[in-house]
C-alpha cells in the first residue's frame, strides 16, 4: 500500500526523462516547421520567405538568437500591415530549416527552400564555410541569400546580400584605435586565434595595416578547434610582449575557446592592469555573459551595434526583444543585423513592386533604413554602409561606447591592404563593373 | 627561463596525465576500450558546477571557497557510479570482444552528450543521487539480511527508496537554484574561488595558481592510485586478475567484484579529471571529446598496463608541446643556423606543434610498438 505513491514518484521521474529525451529527439527530427499560416485578416495575400539557421549542433546556441530575431522582425512588419505590393498587402510567413551546424547542411536546405517551397529570399548562415557552401547553389538557381554576420570578405556576391560589418567596418578601425589612441598605443601586437578561414584573413589584414601604420606584430598563433590547452600560447604572449611592458592582442578565438583563454591569461598575469590589452572581434553582448566579466572586464570589442548605444531605436528593439522572450535576455550585433537585413527586404521589393529577383536586387541598392545602430543603407558591393563603434567591457557587462565613426563607413568587399585585392571594388548596378573590378 | 619551461610543460602534462590516468586503469590494466571515457570526464566538470551552484545557497554560502575540494570528491563518486553501472549493463557482457565494447561504449558516450543537454541538472544530478543510494544501500544490510530469501524484495525497495529520494533531491535543488531547473546546451562555467586565482611567486618566477592546485590534484591521483593498487588487498587482487584471469579465479577472487571495483576507480578518476579540466575551460557536453584522443596517446605511447609509462609519456608530451609549440629551443639557443630556425618558428605555433608531436609519436610506435615501458611477463591474451 504505502509503496504506491513511491511507484508513483518513480513514474513521474522516469516520464520526466523520457519527456526530455523525447524533445531533444524532436529537436533533430522534426527540421522544417512552419509559422503560423493565418491568412484571415486584413491581408490579400501570404507570401512565404525561408530562414536557415543551426538549430542543432555546435553553432546552435549562437544561430537560434538569428532565428528568434528574424522572427520577431517579420511579426512587427506584419502588424504594421505586411508587404505592400502591386497595391496588394501580404501576409509574411516563413519556414524555418536547421543547418544543423553542417555545411552541406545548409546547400541542401537551400535548395529545398528555393526549389520546393519556391521562397522569393533565404535569411541565413552564420559561419563563412555555411556560406561559402550556400553560395554555388544560390548563384546557379539565381536566388537571393541575406547573410548577416560580420566576416572576412574577399567575397562579392551577385546572390548575397552582407549585412554584416567588412573588415574595413570592425577590424581596420579596431586596430587603428588600438595602435594609435588604445592605453597600450605604439606597443607591439600579438594576434590570436581559432584555425580556421575568418581568423586567418582577418589576421593578414591587420598584419599588411599594422605594416602602413609602422606597427609591429611580434607573434601570431592559431589553437584548432575544439582543443582548450593555451598554455604553450601563453608563454609565447609573455616571452613576445612582456619586454616592452604589455602590448595589444588581437583576438578571433571562437567560442567557449575564449573561456580557456581568458581564464588562463587572467591567471598569468596577462590583464589590462599589466599593460595587455585584448581587442576581441568575436565577442559580443550575449559572449561576455557567458564567459564571465569577470574575466573581460577592461578589454575591448569593436561592433557596429552594441546593446549600450544611447538612442530610442536602439533602446526601443532592446526592450521589444526582451519582452517577446525574457527579460533576461540581451540584443548584440550579429541580431540587429539580421533585424535590419528583413526590413531592407520588404523596403526593396515594395519598391520594385514585385517579389521577382532580378528587380528586387535593383531595387535594394541605395535603400536606407533607420536601424537601432542609427541610419545605414545598402551600397552597389551588396554591402552595407554602417556605423562602427569601439567599446570598452564593463565590470558588469556589456561595452562602454569609447568612440563612434563619424558617419558610416562604406564597406570594402574587396580589402585594401591585403595585396591579392588591393586596387580592386565590386560594384553589381554596373554590368561593365560587376563582381571584381581594377579601380 | 628553464623553471618557467620546466613548469609549463609539467602544467601540461598534469592535465593530460589527469584525463588519461583513468584510462589507463581501464584500458591498460582491463583491456576495456572506453570511449566514454571523456564523458566520464564530462561528467565530473559539470558535478563542479552543480557543486558550485550549491555551495552558493545562503546555507553553505560561508564554505563556498571549499567547494573545489568537495567537488573532487563528489566527481570522483558520481562518475564511478556511472561507470559502474556501465560495467554492469554494458561492458560486462562484452569482455573480450573489443569491437563490439567500442562501439557500445560509443554510443554511451553520445547518450551522456544529450543527456546533459536535454535534461535539466538539477534532475540529472537527483537521478544521480537515486543511482548511488540504490546501488550501495542494500550494501549496508548484514550479512544475515542478505543470505534471506525476501533479500530481493529488500532491494527492489531500496531502489524504490532511492528513486523517492532522487526526485525529492531533484525537485529540492531544481526549486532552491533557478539555473539548474532548466536545460540547455549552453557551455557553463566554473569559476575558481578568488583563492585559486591568480598567482603565487616560487624563487622570483610567478605561477598560475590553477595549474599549480591541478599539478596537486594529479599527484594526489597517482599516489593515491599507485598505493591502492600495491599495498591494499583489493589492489593485490585486481592485479591478479589483471595477470591471469583464469587462475585468480580458481584461487577464489571474485572477478566479477574485481571487475567493478576497477571500472569504478577507472571512471571515478575521470572525473577528478573532469574537476580539473573545468578550471582551465568551459564546461559543455563536448568538453569530454577533446581530451579522449589525447588519453588513448598517453597510455598507448606508456605503454598499455603500465602506470609508470602513463606518468613518463604524459609529461614527456607535455615538455615537448611547450618546448615546440613554444619556440623555446630558439630562446635557448638564439644563433642556430638559419634553415633550421626557419623549421622551428615553423612548427612554433600550437597548431603545428601539434602536428609535429603526433609525427613523432608514430615514428617512436614504429620502433617501439609496446610503448615506452612494455608489461612484462605473459599476458592473459597471450
Amino acid at each position: 500500500m504505502g509503496q504506491l505513491p513511491n511507484l508513483n514518484e518513480f513514474m513521474r521521474i522516469s516520464r520526466r526523462i523520457l519527456a526530455g529525451l523525447a524533445t531533444a529527439s524532436l529537436a533533430v527530427s522534426v527540421t522544417s516547421c512552419g509559422g503560423g499560416s493565418d491568412t484571415s485578416g486584413s491581408f490579400d495575400d501570404t507570401v512565404t520567405v525561408g530562414i536557415l539557421h543551426s538549430l542543432s549542433g555546435t553553432m546552435a546556441i549562437s544561430e537560434s538568437t538569428l532565428v528568434d530575431t528574424e522572427k520577431m522582425a517579420i511579426a512587427e512588419i506584419n502588424a504594421a500591415g505586411g508587404v505592400t505590393v502591386g497595391g496588394k498587402s501580404y501576409k509574411i510567413d516563413y519556414i524555418v530549416e536547421d543547418g544543423a551546424s553542417d555545411w552541406p547542411t545548409f546547400a541542401e536546405k537551400s535548395k529545398k527552400l528555393i526549389d520546393q517551397d519556391g521562397v522569393p529570399v533565404v535569411f541565413g548562415g552564420w559561419t563563412s564555410a555555411s556560406r561559402k557552401a550556400m553560395l554555388p547553389v544560390y548563384e546557379s538557381k539565381d536566388a537571393f541569400l541575406y547573410y548577416p554576420i560580420q566576416y572576412e570578405a574577399q567575397e562579392c556576391s551577385n546572390n548575397i546580400f552582407y549585412t554584416g560589418a567588412s573588415p574595413n567596418q570592425q577590424s581596420e578601425p579596431a586596430t587603428d584605435f588600438m595602435y594609435k589612441r588604445s592605453p597600450a598605443a605604439g606597443k607591439p601586437f600579438f594576434l590570436v586565434g581559432s584555425d580556421y578561414v575568418f581568423p586567418r584573413t582577418s589576421n593578414t589584414i591587420t598584419k599588411e595595416q599594422l605594416k602602413s601604420l609602422g606597427g609591429k606584430v611580434v607573434g601570431e598563433d592559431y589553437l584548432p578547434l575544439g582543443n582548450t590547452e593555451v598554455a604553450p600560447i601563453i608563454s609565447k604572449i609573455k616571452q613576445k610582449l612582456a619586454p616592452s611592458g604589455g602590448g595589444v592582442i588581437i583576438n578571433t578565438l571562437n567560442g567557449d575557446q575564449n573561456v580557456a583563454f581568458f581564464k588562463q591569461i587572467q591567471d598569468a598575469g596577462i590583464t589590462p592592469s599589466n599593460g595587455y590589452y585584448v581587442m576581441n572581434y568575436s565577442i559580443a553582448e550575449e559572449e561576455i555573459s557567458t564567459i564571465g566579466p569577470e574575466f573581460l572586464e577592461g578589454h575591448y570589442g569593436a561592433w557596429n551595434y552594441m546593446m549600450s548605444i544611447d538612442t530610442p531605436e536602439s533602446k526601443k528593439f532592446a526592450a521589444d526583444f526582451k519582452a517577446l522572450y525574457g527579460s533576461d535576455r540581451v540584443v548584440a550585433d550579429p541580431q540587429e543585423s539580421a533585424y535590419n537585413m528583413v526590413y531592407l527586404w520588404k523596403q526593396a521589393v515594395e519598391d520594385a513592386g514585385t517579389f521577382e529577383n532580378s528587380a528586387v536586387r535593383e531595387a535594394l541598392v541605395g535603400q536606407t533604413f533607420d536601424a537601432p545602430q542609427g541610419p545605414v543603407e545598402v551600397m552597389p558591393n551588396h554591402h552595407l554602409a554602417q556605423t562602427v563603434r569601439i567599446g570598452l567591457i564593463k565590470p558588469e557587462g556589456g561595452f562602454e561606447i569609447l568612440e563612434e565613426t563619424d558617419g558610416v563607413v562604406y564597406p570594402q568587399a574587396w580589402n585594401q591592404f591585403e595585396p591579392s585585392s588591393k586596387g580592386y571594388a565590386c560594384d553589381w548596378t554596373d554590368p561593365s563593373k560587376g563582381e571584381r573590378y581594377k579601380l | 627561463m628553464l623553471l618557467d619551461s620546466l613548469f609549463n610543460g609539467v602544467a601540461i602534462g598534469s592535465v593530460l596525465l589527469v584525463a588519461a590516468l583513468g584510462l589507463a586503469i581501464v584500458f591498460g590494466l582491463m583491456g576495456v576500450i572506453n570511449l566514454a571515457h571523456g564523458e566520464l570526464m564530462m561528467l565530473g566538470a559539470y558535478t563542479t558546477y552543480v557543486t558550485q551552484l550549491i555551495f552558493k545557497l545562503p546555507l553553505l554560502k560561508p564554505y563556498y571557497n571549499a567547494y573545489v575540494i568537495v567537488s573532487i570528491f563528489f566527481a570522483f563518486i558520481v562518475s564511478g557510479v556511472v561507470g559502474i553501472l556501465l560495467e554492469k549493463t554494458v561492458i560486462r557482457k562484452l569482455y573480450g570482444s573489443p569491437l563490439e565494447t567500442l562501439l557500445a561504449t560509443w554510443g554511451v558516450s553520445l547518450i551522456l552528450q544529450q543527456f546533459v543537454r536535454s535534461v535539466p541538472l538539477a534532475y540529472g544530478t537527483g537521478l544521480v543521487i537515486s543511482l548511488i543510494i540504490g546501488l550501495f544501500l542494500p550494501a549496508v544490510f548484514s550479512s544475515k539480511v542478505k543470505e534471506s530469501i525476501n533479500f530481493k524484495y529488500v532491494k527492489f525497495s531500496s531502489w524504490i527508496f532511492a528513486a523517492l529520494v532522487g526526485v525529492l533531491s531533484g525537485n529540492l535543488i531544481s526549486s532552491s537554484v533557478s539555473k539548474l531547473s532548466r536545460a540547455s546546451a549552453r557551455n557553463v562555467d566554473v569559476t575558481a574561488p578568488a583563492w585559486m586565482r591568480g598567482q603565487v611567486e616560487i624563487l622570483g618566477t610567478a605561477f598560475p595558481k590553477t595549474r599549480l592546485m591541478i599539478i596537486i590534484i594529479t599527484l594526489i591521483s597517482v599516489i593515491a592510485i599507485t598505493l591502492f593498487l600495491n599495498q591494499s588487498a583489493w589492489g593485490m587482487r585486481i592485479r591478479a586478475v589483471t595477470q591471469n584471469r583464469e587462475m585468480s579465479d580458481c584461487l577464489g577472487i571474485s572477478t566479477e567484484k574485481v571487475d567493478i571495483l576497477t571500472f569504478g576507480i577507472g571512471s571515478g578518476l575521470a572525473g577528478v579529471a573532469g574537476v580539473a579540466v573545468s578550471l582551465l575551460g568551459s564546461v559543455g557536453p563536448n568538453v569530454g571529446g577533446n581530451y579522449i584522443v589525447g588519453c588513448f596517446m598517453v597510455v598507448v605511447l606508456g605503454g598499455v598496463g603500465n602506470l609508470l609509462g602513463t606518468i613518463f609519456a604524459s609529461f614527456g608530451i607535455g615538455i615537448m608541446t611547450d618546448l615546440i609549440g613554444a619556440g623555446r629551443l630558439l630562446s635557448i639557443w638564439p644563433d642556430m643556423p638559419l634553415p633550421l630556425s626557419n623549421t622551428i618558428n615553423f612548427f612554433a605555433t600550437t597548431s603545428m606543434a601539434r602536428v609535429m608531436i603526433f609525427a613523432l609519436i608514430v615514428i617512436f610506435l614504429q620502433f617501439k610498438p609496446t610503448g615506452l615501458f612494455p608489461q612484462k611477463g605473459r599476458m592473459v591474451e597471450s
